[in-house]
């Protein structure tokens, strides 16, 4: 009896990665991902110069060889730059990440699923909390301690394992009213079986898109803060840095502030994208042949009277 | 309906209590010795008893909190550690530049995630559709400082069109250019929110779209249209209204940059120069005082769902 449970387990995790790949949104987020991750990598070791050697003579050197995508006002290389900056936004991605993620389900969790009075002031103390923005968070603890990345990843992490559970929290709530959690309880699952066999699966697919999508708000919470100056201590490579490095410059040199810009945006376009993606490869309801009312492209146009 | 009211009432009041002492303990006991954070590294001991007289840490923490909140009921925030300015008074004139430019940005970003929204998921898998959310998307992932340098690169340098940075000494004495100087911050905060928002409106109508009643009513005759703007979008709009409380804590993170940037004396840009000076009782009274806008504004909106959401209005 428990060998066919597992088979079909594996090929539930299997045919939704599958389907992740599938979507195009999905391959894009994944890709994306893989190459900050790889870029973030290579460039402990290896960046075309080294990102914080100046080198007047070279200083606003338009993109072309040897300096891929030109070099800013003191004669670093940008593209160096940029490799090495993206070694600060994984950092604060997967920092900010795993705090969310520990925040958010153990806030969720008890604000779902415990006795009433304690599960109503969570969900009050997180209602509150939801009043603070991230930003409003690093601000408020870098007037005290100062700007730093800690400081970032800390209220990034706060602030959206406190999203997370907000989002979380409905959704456990609304589960545990279905009529399969009722049925499980009924067959005789204890709370926690019940717990890990049908609220989690059902409240997954909410909680994997909320923390992609935190971790793409953390990529921008990094870039504007290091930007406003509490984040990335000057001597670190960081996109939001060179933002407001290069931003005195604008009107003069346009395109130098292209990259960094686009390197964000592609960060988190990629995160939201694959938030997206596994959205919808893990929420039948949302997958494209299930809506009712619209055909899926290419589906058969005579369907058979009898449906064997 | 008025023992929500009276319930959401209290909660609102408990929200402000709670972020109030989490802001003064975060502020006021978590530093350490503040008045030496204060004094510098160079102080004397007597110019750090001095700074602790003059801002009453030597009274016992409850009394300090209640100082501050009896200060807070009489409209008094506080003052500046550095300039000796009331925080109050400073605020009240910052918010001249914020609040237009806040209730700007959310009108613009409503103004085009709503009806793009909705279009790009009725029209999803066709072109328009499909273009449509791929730019909110790539909007949205925009940061917005530097989606306004973009603005700025566009306007002022490639068109020449209005100023680059600044608001207009005369403030809104001169409404025409206070308004101008406001509509690029408020353009770059609403395009980036709105893109937001628009993804958001998407997926609720998506949402809409897989539900029975759609489905129903297109079985009784309607055309999938009708049905969705029949019956789908009332529900989309309930959606939308409970995200609005989020966009507007976005839209004040946005203009916390966005100030920055385009160099406007704003509430934003004095809390990011309070925060770099560590004017600490200032920090303090500003915070309070966004946090305290986002709760109220959280509570406006739950009132607000539960008015036009018949099924909330039940379920009591």
């Amino acid at each position: 009896m428990s060998t066919p449970v597992v088979h079909s387990d594996r090929r539930s995790h299997w045919g939704w990665l599958q389907r992740l790949w599938s979507l195009s949104t999905g391959r894009f987020g994944l890709i994306v991902v893989l190459v900050v991750a790889l870029t973030a990598l290579i460039s402990r070791f290896w960046t075309p110069f080294e990102p914080r050697q100046v080198d007047l003579a070279t200083r606003w050197a338009l993109p072309g060889w040897p300096h891929l995508l030109g070099t800013d006002g003191t004669g670093r290389d940008i593209l160096s730059l940029l490799m090495a900056g993206s070694r600060t936004t994984v950092l604060v991605a997967v920092g900010a990440g795993v705090i969310a993620t520990i925040i958010g389900v153990a806030l969720a969790a008890l604000g779902a699923l415990t006795a009433r009075w304690l599960r109503e002031s969570v969900a009050v103390f997180v209602d509150i909390l939801i009043a603070f923005p991230v930003l409003i968070i690093a601000m408020m603890i870098s007037s005290v301690w100062g700007g730093s990345l800690a400081v970032v990843i800390w209220s990034v992490g706060i602030g959206f394992g406190v999203n997370i559970a907000r989002v979380t929290r409905p959704e456990l709530r609304r589960v545990l009213h279905s009529d399969f959690v009722l049925a499980g309880r009924a067959s005789g699952l204890s709370p926690l079986q019940n717990l890990a066999r049908h609220l989690l699966p059902n409240v997954a697919p909410v909680f994997i898109v909320q923390l992609s999508w935190g971790m793409a708000v953390a990529v921008l919470a990094e870039a504007g803060l290091s930007y406003l100056g509490f984040g990335a201590p000057v001597t670190e490579p960081s996109w939001g840095l060179l933002l407001a490095e290069l931003q005195q410059y604008i009107t003069v040199y346009p395109l130098s502030v292209l990259w960094p810009g686009l390197a964000i945006t592609f960060t988190v376009l990629g995160l939201n994208l694959l938030g997206d993606a596994m959205r919808e490869a893990t929420d039948p309801t949302l997958s494209r042949g299930r809506d009712p009312l619209h055909r899926p492209r290419g589906a058969i146009r005579h369907v058979p009277e009898v449906v064997a | 309906m008025t023992r929500y009211t009276l319930t959401r009432l209290a909660l609102l009041l408990l929200g402000l209590l709670v972020s109030s002492v989490l802001i003064f303990l975060t502020l006021r006991v978590l530093p350490g010795d503040i008045a030496q954070l204060i004094a510098g590294t160079n102080s004397t001991p007597e110019q750090v008893e001095a700074i602790r007289e003059r801002l009453g840490l030597n009274q016992p923490l409850p009394v300090q909190y209640l100082d501050w909140i009896a200060g807070v009921f009489r409209g008094d925030l506080g003052s500046s550690l550095l300039t000796g300015s009331s925080v109050t008074s400073e605020l009240a004139e910052k918010a001249q530049v914020t609040v237009p430019l806040g209730i700007m940005s959310l009108t613009i970003a409503l103004l085009f995630s709503l009806p793009f929204g909705v279009i790009s998921a009725m029209r999803r898998g066709h072109g328009g559709g499909t273009a449509l959310s791929v730019g909110a998307q790539a909007l949205a992932a925009v940061p917005v400082v530097w989606a306004g340098m973009m603005l700025v690169v566009v306007f002022a340098v490639w068109l020449g069109w209005l100023p680059a940075q600044g608001f207009p000494r005369a403030g809104w004495n001169d409404p025409a250019a206070a308004f101008r100087s406001l509509l690029r911050p408020a353009l770059t905060i609403g395009i980036v929110e709105g893109a937001m928002l628009m993804r958001f409106v998407r997926s609720a109508t998506m949402q809409a779209v897989g539900q029975d009643y759609v489905r129903t009513a297109a079985a009784k005759g309607l055309t999938r249209n009708a049905a969705l703007i029949r019956h789908g979008l009332p529900n989309v709009g309930l959606s939308v209204v409970t995200v609005l409380g989020l966009q507007v804590a976005g839209i004040i993170v946005g203009a916390v940059v966005i100030e920055q940037l385009f160099s406007l004396p704003g509430i934003g840009r004095m809390l990011v120069d309070d925060v770099s000076a560590r004017d600490l009782p200032k920090v303090q009274g500003e915070l309070l005082v966004l946090t305290g806008f986002v709760l109220v504004i959280g509570f406006v909106v739950d009132l607000v769902h539960r008015i036009i959401d018949p099924r909330q209005r039940e379920a009591t």
